[in-house]
């Protein structure tokens, strides 16, 4: 993401990594709407908004496995690094910087509005 | 490093099938070369007959173009036939002297037509059908005025070939050593209607007749046969078999008989050399139809790819004609015998012949002329051995009489205009399944459900999307022998479920491990599935994953599509009182739940509760002493009742008393699929029992027990299971009859298709003739409902699993 003037960043704090459950997802609430927050097996932890591309199913309430989520609403399978649907369903979900360190979980928000609104369709 | 060699001898759909399933799964493990004796690229040879109908261009039956092989970096040698493998130096030589090095050969030769050692056989205008050259020397003889043409052999390419030729304006005879057409796939009164059907389009037969030569000088001119008669001839196209092509494989030395002999992995003798399609003897089977091949090409592909897991075990095949407008299928062992007996429908006026033929109730084969509409379902019955005494006096009359959503009368698909919906569910027109079939390449029923979705909700349109797949890219019959439980394993269900038990598996991990999961975690299909088997396996011991349940499972409630939940609390048998209706009332106002709504299983549904809401709604709910209603679960769900003989004046028994009853026994249980009960206190039935999973109709003299019905997707009448008495015995045969479907029945299988797939008659020896056997399943049912027995809204209301219901706020 280029560093410009109308771009502000900054890194929001989720809790601990032990708040999110293995193979699960926490919604984070934020100023442009609901983030999914999701640990797999191995401890990864990726941030995708909760919409699925198909019809805006809440993704945090689906089921996780490897690397993917499962839509709860029409089974549509996304992919947690980019928020890529499986083929052959086509769609895009975006997906948010995600880091822990000492056991704790921060998320990156872009604070431009238009994007981030955009991003997450409030 | 360098990448090992791939080298393909055969540029044809079995081929290309297993190079394309080996570039999904491994895309950059190999170089690969593939040398095609033809000079095009891979084109859907089954299509070879629209095509000389003049239904299909040459261009429409391309697979891939020589664009693909560039783009896949695919070296292509497109019409140089190899003519000796090295296998010493690991390397094959082409007849012009091409050379390529190999660190893994597949071989996929094909078959070649079989020629009669006739006298004329090598004159000009002999030809057979198996490629584009064959069908373009056709054409050319029709389209230079060729009147006359002569197709010797009556099977199912002939029968093809003559029909396009007679498209394309020629005469023709079709010439057939026995007394029946396609006798390998129809008994005679089938192939009686198909060639009447035939002969009304033009084409003329002479059966029984036996060449003997093929007369003229450097043309052919005519054709004689050993009784002296003679038919003029401008044509001659020699349709009378295949013979796999084994000659390259024979020459480098491995083992071959029909076929190059190959075991589950695809693998030849040598091991650096597989072999597919028709090529190859699996098991003493040699394949000429699409299906099996593909399934080849997988495992192969598995193989090359050096994942190592996939086996092939053979494949059942079920014969198509394409012959637009005469519909034929055939599958199996059609012909009678002391064991077998037939079930037969005919309607000569309609063209209509479907015979069945059954040996200890179980479908061995069919044979469908003019309505083929049933053929996959059928096929399904014969492959999953499914006991067919109860569909019997159906079964003729097809899917659609058992009980369907109503597209059996939609049975000529092919006459479907674009824009009919085939898929009601997810709203999918017969227009965008070609399109996607066509633009996307798809060959099998699950290709095509990925892709467009269709038959992929409740899969009532599964027939009518095979038929139109089939009449799309020509044949496309089911033929796995066993269906894996999902693409985590290759190991059905029942395997898997009879692996838990043998083994002891007591986790979800330990059954990984042991049937050797292609993934970590299993995926959204597996991980319920598994779940669910150990739950009904230990009960007690194995401590439920609720990251392997679905969301409504996990949060015991129903998602709905705005992301809100619904929340329907258990009135046991329906009887309410009004300090539970103020209850309800009160929940509804306090959290403004917008909809209030009465259940068809009479309970009360309030919609568009918020997530986080739900542990207070449900604390509140629990102070009247409402508990969950598991409206969201693989469960047992409500038990319907009639107000019986206590108020109607009908009534004969104490329908409501039975209800609570049963009510209070089940509540709790997890089940295969949802459970749904019903008592009615005399036979008019107000609780409509008869369309239930476990239905109960009192009747003067005792209670009638009824099972396997079905009011969704596909309404089933119940079947009688027996008679009984007394409460206790009603509840006593509920136990047993719970407990026998969840540990028998697959994951997400009603009780009605388990039913139709093992037999009332098993039912009936479980739960009613074995006294012992009964009460140690309803003895198993008690043990497991004891620990099942919790009310999980309850137990949430007291703070369990909090995280699941409280978002996190960030600033």
């Amino acid at each position: 993401m280029s560093e410009t003037a109308a771009v502000r960043e900054t890194w929001i704090k989720v809790g601990e990594l032990a708040g999110i459950p293995r193979l699960g997802a926490r919604v984070v609430c934020t100023l442009f709407g609901n983030i999914a927050v999701f640990r797999t097996a191995d401890d990864q932890v990726f941030a995708l908004a909760d919409r699925c591309p198909h019809k805006g199913g809440p993704l945090s309430q689906g089921m996780v496995f490897g690397t993917r989520v499962a839509c709860p609403l029409h089974d549509w399978v996304v992919e947690l690094k980019n928020g890529r649907a499986v083929a052959p369903d086509v769609g895009c979900t975006p997906s948010f910087p995600v880091r822990v360190e000492a056991g704790v979980v921060w998320l990156k928000l872009a604070l431009e509005p238009n994007v981030a609104a955009a991003a997450v369709g409030v | 490093m360098t990448r090992r060699r791939l080298v393909v001898v055969g540029n044809g759909m079995a081929g290309m099938r297993t190079v394309e399933e080996l570039l999904a799964l491994a895309p950059d493990l190999y170089d690969i070369t593939v040398f095609g004796a033809e000079p095009h690229g891979n084109y859907n040879r089954i299509l070879l007959s629209p095509v000389l109908a003049g239904e299909k261009t040459i261009d429409d039956i391309i697979l891939n173009d020589r664009a693909w092989y560039a783009e896949h970096h695919i070296r292509l040698h497109a019409g140089k036939m190899v003519r000796t493998i090295d296998r010493r130096k690991k390397t094959v030589v082409a007849a012009d002297g091409t050379s390529e090095r190999y660190d893994r050969l597949l071989l996929a030769t094909g078959s070649t037509p079989i020629i009669l050692p006739l006298p004329g056989k090598e004159l000009a205008g002999v030809v057979t059908f198996r490629d584009i050259d064959d069908v373009e020397r056709m054409l050319a003889t029709a389209g230079n005025g060729g009147r006359h043409a002569v197709v010797i052999g009556g099977g199912l390419l002939g029968l093809e070939a003559a029909n396009g030729l007679a498209k394309r304006g020629m005469d023709v005879t079709v010439v057939h050593l026995l007394g029946t057409l396609m006798e390998r796939q129809l008994d005679a009164p089938a192939a009686g209607l198909l060639q009447r059907a035939l002969e009304s389009r033009g084409l003329r037969f002479l059966l029984e007749h036996q060449t003997a030569a093929i007369l003229g000088d450097q043309r052919v001119r005519a054709v004689r046969f050993t009784n002296g008669v003679e038919l003029p001839a401008d044509l001659v196209v020699m349709s009378v078999g295949i013979k796999p092509n084994i000659e390259l494989a024979k020459s480098a030395g491995l083992y071959c008989k029909r076929g190059v002999v190959v075991n589950d992995t695809l693998q030849t003798f040598d091991p650096s050399i597989y072999a597919v399609g028709e090529c190859v003897e699996h098991r003493g089977a040699t394949y000429g139809l699409v299906a099996p091949l593909f399934e080849q090409a997988k495992v192969c592909a598995n193989h090359l790819a050096r994942a190592g897991s996939a086996r092939y075990e053979g494949s059942l095949a079920a014969t198509k004609l394409k012959v637009t407008g005469i519909e034929v299928y055939s599958a199996g062992d059609f012909q009678d015998d002391a064991q077998a007996e037939s079930l037969v429908f005919q309607d000569a006026a309609r063209g209509v012949y479907k015979k069945l033929v059954l040996r200890d109730n179980r479908i061995r084969g069919s044979v469908l002329v003019g309505d083929t509409v049933d053929g996959p379902w059928y096929f399904q019955l014969l492959r999953e051995g499914t006991d067919v005494s109860e569909l019997r006096e159906q079964l003729l009359f097809g899917q659609a009489h058992v009980g369907d959503s109503g597209h059996g009368a939609a049975s000529k698909v092919a006459a479907l205009p674009d824009e009919a919906e085939i898929c009601g569910c997810n709203g999918v027109c017969k227009g965008a399944i070609v399109r996607a079939i066509v633009e996307q390449g798809l060959f099998s029923l699950e290709e095509v459900r990925a892709h467009t979705k269709a038959s992929s909700s409740c899969g009532s349109c599964t027939g009518l999307v095979e038929q139109i797949l089939a009449s799309t890219v020509g044949d496309a019959s089911p033929t796995q022998k066993k269906k894996p439980l999902c693409p985590c394993t290759d190991y059905t269900h029942d395997e898997v479920r009879q692996a838990i038990r043998a083994n002891q598996l007591k986790s979800m991990a330990a059954v990984r491990q042991f049937l050797e999961w292609k993934t970590p975690d299993g995926c959204q299909k597996c991980r319920p599935a598994l779940n669910y088997y150990l739950v009904c396996a230990w009960p007690g011991e194995y401590v439920d994953d609720s990251r392997s349940r679905f969301i409504n499972e996990r949060a015991h409630a129903n998602i709905q599509k705005d992301g809100t939940y619904s929340v329907v609390p258990r009135i046991w048998g329906g009887v309410t009182t009004p300090a539970e209706l103020r209850a309800i009332a009160e929940v509804a106002e306090r959290y403004q739940v917008p909809t209030v709504k009465i259940t068809g299983g009479q309970r009360i549904d309030l919609l568009g509760v918020k997530k986080a809401d739900l542990p207070h709604v449900w604390r509140d709910l629990g102070r009247a002493g409402l508990v969950s209603g598991h409206a969201y679960g693989k469960a047992l769900r409500t038990v319907k009742t009639c107000v019986g003989s206590e108020w109607c004046r009908f009534g004969t028994q104490d329908s409501t008393t039975m209800g609570i009853k049963m009510e209070k026994m089940t509540w709790g249980a997890w089940t295969p699929h949802k459970v749904k009960m019903a008592v009615s206190g005399c036979p008019r039935n107000c609780a409509e029992a008869t369309i239930k999973d476990f239905g109960v109709v009192a009747v003067d003299s005792g209670w009638e027990l009824h099972v396997g019905g079905n009011g969704g997707v596909k309404v089933r009448v119940t079947d009688l299971l027996c008679k009984v008495r007394t409460m206790e015995e009603v509840l006593e045969y509920c136990a047993a009859f719970m407990q026998l479907y969840r540990e028998e029945a697959r994951y997400l299988e009603r009780t009605a298709p388990w039913i139709e797939r093992v037999g009332l008659a098993y039912v009936k020896r479980r739960v009613v003739e074995d006294t012992d056997g009964r009460k140690a399943l309803a003895a198993r049912f008690a043990a497991s409902q004891r620990e099942a027995q919790v009310d999980p809204w309850a137990e949430r209301a007291a703070g369990f699993d909090q995280d699941e219901f409280s978002a996190i706020l960030a600033s």
